[in-house]
C-alpha cells in the first residue's frame, strides 16, 4: 500500500501546486494593475494550499517553497504601496482580514517585514507580535514551516548591536528573546509529532522529523550569528535558555540533534568557557540519546580547537576542562548503565585524545583515563564486540602516534590492564601495532623494566592462548614471530650490565614460546646475546666488581638456549649456532667454550642431520668456521680436523666427497698462522679428494658408460696450484703437470668419444690454464715457480 | 646503460630489524634492471621487498635462507658481461680471493658476486672482478667487529662497468666508484 500512499501524495502535490499557481496567476495581474484588494485576496487563496495535511514534510516543504518565492513579490509590492502612500500600518491590520489563520499569519509575516524595514515601529514589537500570533498555529508541520518563514525573513531584521534596527540598551535581549522563543515553540512543534498518530507508524515519523531538524536547528544558527552575544550572554542567558528547553523537552531526537547542534555552531572558546553548564546537561538527557557521539564531537572540537594554537592552551587550564570532561564522562557511563562498551570506549577515546592534545605533559591524565577505562572493562569482562575492541585498538594506538615513542606509552600503568580485555586475536593485532610504531621511530628499548613492560603488551604474539585451539594461518603466524624477531633488535643498551639484564629477559619471555615459536625467537636472541659479547671485550676487566656478566656466563646462557632447539628438534639451525658461539668463544679467547660448541655441532651433525644436501652445507659451515679458529691447541684441534675429513670421506654423493675433501685441506695450512703450516697432511687431502674423483669417474662409467664429468679435475688442479703458489713443499710442479696432463688426456678423450665435448668443463681449464699464463708473466718469486709449470696442450 | 643492484647477507630478522632507512629510500623501484642477491635475506618479506624494487631478480642461497630453493650458484649475462652469483659459505678459506677466483674460473665468469663475510670488497684481476656488496644491514659478522651497511650499483655499460659502492658510516652514505674496463677477449 506503500506505493499507493506516494503516489497519492504526488497527486495531492500536483493538486496543491495547480491550486498555488492558478492563484498566483490572479495575484500577478493584481499587482500590475496596483489592485491591492485583488493581491490579498488572489495571495490568501494562494496560500490556502498551505493548509493541507495530506503531504509529507518533504513534498510540503516543495510547495511551501513555490509560495515564498510569490510572498517575495508580494512583500516588494508592499514595499511599492507604502512608497505610494498606502499607511504600512494601515497595511498590517488589512492583512489580518484574511478569512483564514495560516494565509493570514503569512501575510501578516510578510507585512510585518515590510513594517520593519519603514522602522515606523521598532523591530522588536512587530517581532514580538508576529512570534506571538504564530501560537496561532498549533498543527507541527504547518507551524515549523509558517515559523521558518519568520525566522527566514526576521533574519535580516533582528535588533542586534550594530543593525540598523538597533534599539534601545537592552536591544540585543530583545533580539535574542525573540529568537529564542522562536525557537522554543518551533522545538515543541516538532517534539509534538512524535506523539501524533498511530504508535506504527513510528519509525515513518522518525523519519520524517529527521527530515524537518534543520528548520529547528536554524534558529541556534541564527543565534550564532546575532553580533551582540558575547560571552556573559552566551553563559547567562543563551545557552542556558536553550538547555533548558532540551532538557525539558525530554524528547530523544530532538536532545540529541540539538546537542550536536549547539557544539557545531557556537565558537570553541565558548564552549570551553560554559563547560560545566554544557556538561552538566548530559546525564539529564534521555538515557536513549547518543551522548558518547555528542561528547565525542565536543572533544573533537575542543581538541582541535587546542591543536590550532598553544595560546589557547591556557585557557584549558583555567578552566580545568580535562577534569570537567572526566567527570561528566564518569557521570554519563554512570547514568546510562545499558550504554554498550563500544559507547564507553568510544567516550575514553575522545578524553584520551582530548587530553594527549591538551596536555601532552601530563601522562598521569592519559593514565587515569586509561585507568577509568579499565575499571569499566572489568564490569564486562573480555570484549568480544567487534566494534568495542575496534575501538580499543584505537585507544591504545593514540598514545603511540601522539609520542611516536613506545617508552612513554610504557610509562602508562593501567595500559597493559586495558589490554588485556582484548580477544587474543585483536591483541595481537595491537601487539603488531606496537612493534610497527617501535620500527617506524626506530625506537630502542633500553632499559630490563621497559622490556618487561613491553613484553607484557607482546602477550598475544608470545604464547598460545589458554585454552583455545584455534586455526594459525601459517603465513600470518610467520609474519608475526618474524616481527618479534625484530623487536628483539630493538631492546638494546650500551652498558653491557644493563644489557645483560634486557637479554635475561627476552629469554625469560621467549622461552614461555612452545615449540613453534622458538626457532624464531632464539636467532634473535643469540646474535643480540654475542653482540654483547662483544661490548664486554671492549670493556676494560671486569669493571663493575661484578662477576655476573662476563662472557663465560653468557657462553653459558646461549648454551642452554641453543639447545631448546634440539627438542623442536630444528637441529640445521642449531648447529649454524651452535658454529656463530663457538667463532665468538674464539675471539674471547675462550678454548674449552669453543670447544664445546664444536662437540655439540659434531654431535647434531652425526646424530641429527641425515639430509645429504643439509650434511653437505653443514660440513661446509664446520670446515668453514674450524679452518678459522684460532684459539684450539694442538690436541683439540687435530680431534676435531681428524672428524671434519672423517665426515668429508662418508658424504654420500662422490663429488661432494671430493669437494669436502680438498676444502678440509685447508684446515692444514692457515695463511695467517704459521703453526698451521703441514704440507704433507695438505697432500694427503689433495691425494684423496684425487682418488674420490677418480672413483666418481669409473661409477659416472659403469652407470651412464661415460666418463664423467672432469670438473673435479680441474678443482683439484687449482686447489694443487693454490698450495704450489703459496710454496707448500709437498706440492711439486711435477705433480702439477701430471695433473694437467691427465686432465688434457681426459678431455681428448672425451672429445673423441661419440658424447659431446662439455663446455663447462673446457671453459673451466681454459681459464685454469690461461690463470697459469698469467702467474707465469708476473716475475718475482711467482712467475719462477710457474715457469715449469707446462700450460701447452699435447 | 644497465644498473644492477648487488645486495646480500641483510639476516633480517636474526641480526637485523630492517634496512637502515637511508638506504630504503635511495633504493626505489623503476631504477634498477636486475637485482643480484647473495643471499641470508632471510624472510620472505625481505625477498617481496627486492621483487618491488625490480622483478628481475636473482638469488643464491645463504646458510640461513628459510626458501630452500633458491640455488647454490647462478650465472646470467648482461650486455656483454657474464656474471656469477654465490653465497660464499661453500668456498673455504671463507672470503679467500684466491679460492674465490677459482670459482670465477669454473663459472667462467666476469663478474664474480659473493657476500658471507659482511665486509665489502671489489678486487680487480686478470681474469676479472670479484664483488662483495657487504652487508645491506650491517649485520652482525664473525668476521669483523665493525661492519657498516653497505651495497653496491653496478652501471654496466658496452665493456665498461662502474661499481659504485655505498656505505653508510656514521649516519651518513658515502659513495666510492671502482672502474672496469673488459678487454674484450673471444671466449
Amino acid at each position: 500500500m506503500i506505493a499507493d500512499g506516494v503516489e497519492d501524495e504526488e497527486k495531492w502535490l500536483a493538486a496543491g501546486i495547480a491550486g498555488l499557481q492558478q492563484n498566483a496567476f490572479y495575484m500577478h495581474r493584481a499587482l500590475d494593475t496596483n489592485n491591492l484588494r485583488d493581491a490579498l485576496k488572489f495571495s490568501a487563496q494562494m496560500l490556502s494550499e498551505l493548509r493541507t495535511s495530506k503531504l509529507s514534510p518533504h513534498k510540503y516543504y516543495e510547495l511551501y517553497m513555490r509560495a515564498f518565492d510569490e510572498l517575495r513579490k508580494l512583500e516588494i509590492f508592499f514595499k511599492e504601496e507604502t512608497r505610494r502612500g498606502c499607511s504600512i500600518v494601515e497595511l498590517y491590520e488589512l492583512v489580518q482580514h484574511a478569512g483564514n489563520i495560516l494565509p493570514r499569519l503569512y501575510l501578516l509575516c510578510t507585512v510585518g517585514s515590510v513594517y520593519i524595514r519603514s522602522k515606523e515601529a521598532p523591530a522588536k514589537d512587530v517581532l514580538k507580535d508576529l512570534v506571538e500570533m504564530c501560537r496561532g498555529i498549533q498543527h507541527p508541520v504547518r507551524g515549523l514551516f509558517l515559523r521558518s518563514y519568520l525566522s527566514q525573513i526576521s533574519r535580516d531584521k533582528l535588533p542586534d548591536i550594530g543593525s540598523e534596527y538597533e534599539g534601545d540598551a537592552d536591544t540585543v535581549v530583545d533580539a535574542v528573546e525573540f529568537v529564542l522563543q522562536n525557537f522554543t515553540e518551533m522545538n515543541k512543534l516538532w517534539v509534538r509529532m512524535q506523539h501524533q498518530g498511530p504508535a506504527r507508524e513510528k519509525q515513518r515519523r522518525e523519519k520524517e522529523r529527521n527530515e524537518l531538524r534543520d528548520l529547528v536547528g536554524k534558529n541556534l544558527h541564527v543565534l550564532s550569528q546575532v553580533e551582540g552575544i558575547d560571552l556573559d550572554m552566551y553563559r547567562d542567558t543563551v545557552l542556558p535558555r536553550v538547555l533548558e528547553q532540551i532538557v525539558n523537552c525530554k524528547d530523544e531526537i530532538a536532545q540529541f540533534y540539538l546537542m550536536d547542534c549547539i557544539i557545531q555552531v557556537f565558537p570553541d572558546e565558548y564552549h570551553l568557557q560554559t563547560l560545566e553548564v554544557l556538561l552538566g546537561a548530559c546525564p539529564q538527557l534521555q538515557p536513549s540519546v547518543d551522548i558518547k557521539t555528542v561528547l565525542s564531537r565536543l572533544m573533537e572540537r575542543l581538541s582541535n580547537y587546542a591543536a590550532s594554537s598553544s595560546e589557547v592552551l591556557p585557557e584549558f587550564l583555567q578552566v580545568e576542562a580535562f577534569s570537567r570532561l572526566n567527570n561528566a564522562i564518569g557521570k554519563v557511563i554512570e547514568a546510562q548503565p545499558d550504554m554498550p562498551i563500544f559507547g564507553a570506549v568510544t567516550l575514553y577515546s575522545s578524553l584520551l585524545t582530548f587530553t594527549l592534545h591538551v596536555h601532552p605533559d601530563r601522562l598521569d591524565y592519559a593514565d587515569q583515563v586509561l585507568g577509568s577505562c579499565f575499571k569499566k572493562l572489568q564490569s564486562v569482562g573480555k570484549v568480544e564486540d567487534n566494534k568495542a575492541t575496534k575501538q580499543i585498538v584505537a585507544l591504545l594506538s593514540a598514545p603511540l602516534e601522539k609520542y611516536n615513542d613506545i617508552v612513554t606509552a610504557l610509562k602508562l600503568s593501567n595500559y597493559p590492564c586495558v589490554m588485556e580485555y582484548l580477544d587474543t586475536e585483536t591483541s595481537k593485532i595491537m601487539a603488531t601495532v606496537i612493534i610497527q610504531s617501535i620500527m617506524k621511530n626506530s625506537t630502542r628499548i633500553s632499559s630490563a623494566d621497559k622490556v618487561e613492560a613491553l613484553f607484557e603488551l607482546m602477550k598475544g604474539l608470545m604464547k598460545d592462548s589458554e585454552g583455545t585451539a584455534e586455526e594459525v594461518d601459517e603465513d600470518d603466524f610467520k609474519e608475526e614471530q618474524n616481527s618479534v624477531a625484530r623487536l628483539i633488535q630493538m631492546l638494546i643498551n650500551d652498558d653491557p650490565e644493563e644489557m645483560f639484564k634486557i637479554m635475561c629477559v627476552v629469554r625469560k619471555q621467549i622461552m614461555t614460546g612452545g615449540p613453534k615459536r622458538l626457532p624464531y625467537t632464539i636467532p634473535p636472541f643469540v646474535f643480540s646475546s654475542l653482540k654483547l659479547v662483544r661490548q664486554l671485550q671492549g670493556q676494560d676487566e671486569n669493571p663493575f666488581g661484578d662477576e655476573a656478566t662476563t662472557p663465560k656466563t653468557i657462553f653459558q646462557l646461549l648454551n642452554q638456549t641453543i639447545e631448546v632447539l634440539l627438542t623442536i628438534p630444528a637441529p640445521e639451525l642449531a648447529l649454524r649456532l651452535y658454529l656463530q658461539c663457538a667463532e665468538a668463544a674464539n675471539d674471547t679467547d675462550l678454548e674449552p667454550v669453543a670447544y664445546d660448541f664444536f662437540t655439540q655441532a659434531y654431535i647434531l651433525y652425526e646424530e641429527e642431520i641425515s639430509d645429504s644436501k643439509a650434511q653437505v652445507t653443514a660440513l661446509h659451515l664446520i670446515i668453514g668456521t674450524l679452518q678459522r679458529m684460532h684459539v684450539f691447541g694442538v690436541e683439540n684441534r687435530d680431534t676435531l680436523t681428524h672428524k671434519a675429513t672423517g665426515y668429508s670421506a662418508k658424504l654420500l654423493k662422490k663429488p661432494d666427497q671430493c669437494r669436502a675433501v680438498y676444502g678440509c685441506a685447508h684446515l692444514f695450512w692457515v695463511d695467517d698462522q704459521d703453526n698451521l703450516k703441514d704440507g704433507e697432511r695438505v697432500l694427503i687431502c689433495l691425494k684423496r679428494a684425487l682418488r674420490i674423483a677418480n672413483a666418481a669417474q669409473q661409477l659416472s662409467n659403469a652407470a651412464r658408460g661415460s666418463t664423467g664429468p672432469v670438473t673435479l679435475f680441474i678443482e683439484i688442479l687449482n686447489k694443487y696450484l693454490y698450495f704450489y703458489e703459496k710454496v707448500n713443499q709437498h706440492i711439486t710442479a711435477d705433480a702439477v703437470n701430471s695433473l694437467i696432463e691427465l686432465i688434457t688426456t681426459e678431455m681428448q678423450q672425451n672429445d673423441s668419444s661419440s658424447s659431446a665435448p662439455d663446455p663447462v668443463a673446457e671453459a673451466f681449464l681454459a681459464g685454469t690454464l690461461r690463470y697459469i699464463q698469467f702467474q707465469k708473466q708476473k716475475g718475482g718469486t711467482i712467475g719462477e715457480r710457474y715457469q715449469v709449470i707446462s700450460t701447452v696442450k699435447e | 646503460m644497465v644498473l644492477v643492484l648487488a645486495i646480500g647477507d641483510l639476516h633480517i630478522p636474526h641480526r637485523a630489524a630492517d634496512l637502515p632507512p637511508k638506504f630504503k629510500s635511495m633504493l626505489v623501484p623503476g631504477k634498477i634492471q636486475h637485482i643480484i642477491c647473495t643471499g641470508n635475506l632471510c624472510i620472505k618479506e625481505v625477498h617481496d621487498y627486492l621483487k618491488s624494487l625490480c622483478p628481475d631478480l636473482h638469488i643464491t642461497r645463504g646458510e640461513y635462507d628459510e626458501d630452500s630453493r633458491y640455488p647454490e650458484t647462478k650465472t646470467l649475462t648482461i650486455g656483454q658481461f657474464k656474471l656469477g652469483i654465490c653465497h660464499g659459505h661453500q668456498v673455504i678459506p671463507w672470503g679467500d680471493l684466491d679460492s674465490l677466483a677459482m670459482l670465477q674460473r669454473q663459472l667462467d665468469v666476469d663478474i664474480l658476486v659473493t657476500g658471507h663475510t659482511h665486509q665489502f670488497k671489489a678486487y680487480k684481476h686478470e681474469g676479472g672482478v670479484v664483488i662483495n656488496p657487504g652487508s645491506a644491514t650491517g649485520a652482525y659478522s664473525s668476521f669483523t667487529y665493525d661492519v657498516n651497511p653497505s651495497f653496491v650499483l653496478m652501471d654496466i655499460d658496452g665493456l665498461r662497468v662502474v661499481v659504485y659502492v655505498y656505505e653508510l658510516i656514521d649516519g651518513e652514505v658515502k659513495v666510492d666508484k671502482i672502474d672496469f674496463k673488459k678487454t674484450a677477449n673471444p671466449r
